[in-house]
């Protein structure tokens, strides 16, 4: 039996080479995931980022239609990558809302314009408060919110077009 | 010379009042011991960007807002707790530095003490022997 418990701290030590060589070899999830999921929208209230009066507020949820949140901004690499698929969503009839994070009017014109707009409204967020309260880490973000204002789904990076059958029917879902 | 003083005035004035308008992602408030309770609650908060670093040392825009935010939250005189509350709401348990007790963290807490049991016990048995 003494013989058996030697062994005990060389089996720990085997043991915790194995885990820590299995985090090297296979990294950890690094997606930030929104503890919102679930929950209502959070209470907020944007300007329009194009124009001011036409902004996007918590409000503008829970109409009984379902909605995409997309957070994205211009000067944002992927979000230029993901735009045809985010009109495919629209196309397909979605209502896809936005919000700009850290943007500028002209810049946001101009980046509308080249990838097209598939946005029936943009809320200007110049200081990343609203993104904070999404529980959002970065953009591209779209957050699917069914037609009551509870956040269904998220989606963290891009929206490529073989996600978009999958947005779409969790959009029909919460229908 | 009444004007040209005016003047120099009003171009020393126009900076300044667009300075009071600035957020305080990178200000420090003007309340010191609300300060020093902002950065103690920025040092225990994660970036959600870089994830390695906390809040007070990234360059991350996020991380900026989320000082700013912070700032303004603890100027508006709510507590720093309930700050990191919120942010674990919306972020998880791992935007904060400072592990609550309870469910997946409770290993961490429990282990030392299920050590230092074990180690008591050993300690024991090595002590009953010599006396024997």
């Amino acid at each position: 039996m003494k013989r058996v418990w030697l062994w005990a701290p060389f089996a720990i030590f085997i043991t915790l080479i194995a885990v820590f060589a299995a985090g090297l070899i296979n990294p950890s999830d690094r997606v930030v995931a929104s503890g919102l999921v679930g929950r209502a929208v959070p209470q907020f209230a944007l300007p329009g980022a194009l124009d001011p009066a036409a902004g996007l507020s918590n409000q503008s949820f829970g109409d009984g239609k379902p909605k995409l949140l997309n957070v994205f901004a211009s000067w944002c690499i992927p979000c230029v990558a993901e735009a045809p698929a985010l009109m495919q969503l629209k196309n397909q009839g979605a209502e896809v809302v936005g919000i700009a994070v850290h943007d500028r009017p002209d810049a946001l014109q101009k980046f509308l314009s080249e990838n097209g707009n598939p946005y029936s409204a943009i809320g200007d967020d110049p200081q990343s408060r609203t993104q904070i309260a999404f529980g959002s880490a970065g953009v591209p973000e779209t957050f699917v919110v069914d037609g009551s204002g509870i956040i269904r789904h998220q989606h963290v990076g891009i929206i490529t077009p073989d996600d978009v059958p999958i947005i779409m029917a969790k959009l029909r879902a919460v229908e | 010379m009444k004007r040209i003083l005016i003047a120099i005035l009003l171009g020393m004035a126009t900076p300044m009042g667009a300075f009071s308008q600035t957020n305080y992602n990178n200000v420090q408030l003007p309340d010191p011991e609300q300060e020093r309770k902002a950065v103690e609650l920025m040092e225990t908060i994660r970036c959600v960007v870089c994830q390695g670093q906390s809040i007070t040392g990234s360059n991350a825009d996020l991380a900026a807002d989320m000082r700013g935010m912070i700032r303004e939250r603890i100027a508006r005189g709510e507590k720093p707790e309930d700050i990191r509350k919120w942010l674990i709401q919306n972020y998880g348990e791992w935007v904060s530095f400072k592990p609550q007790m309870g469910g997946n963290s409770a290993p961490l807490w429990l282990l030392p003490l299920l050590a230092l049991a074990g180690g008591v016990y050993l300690a024991r048995s090595r002590f009953k022997n010599r006396r024997g």
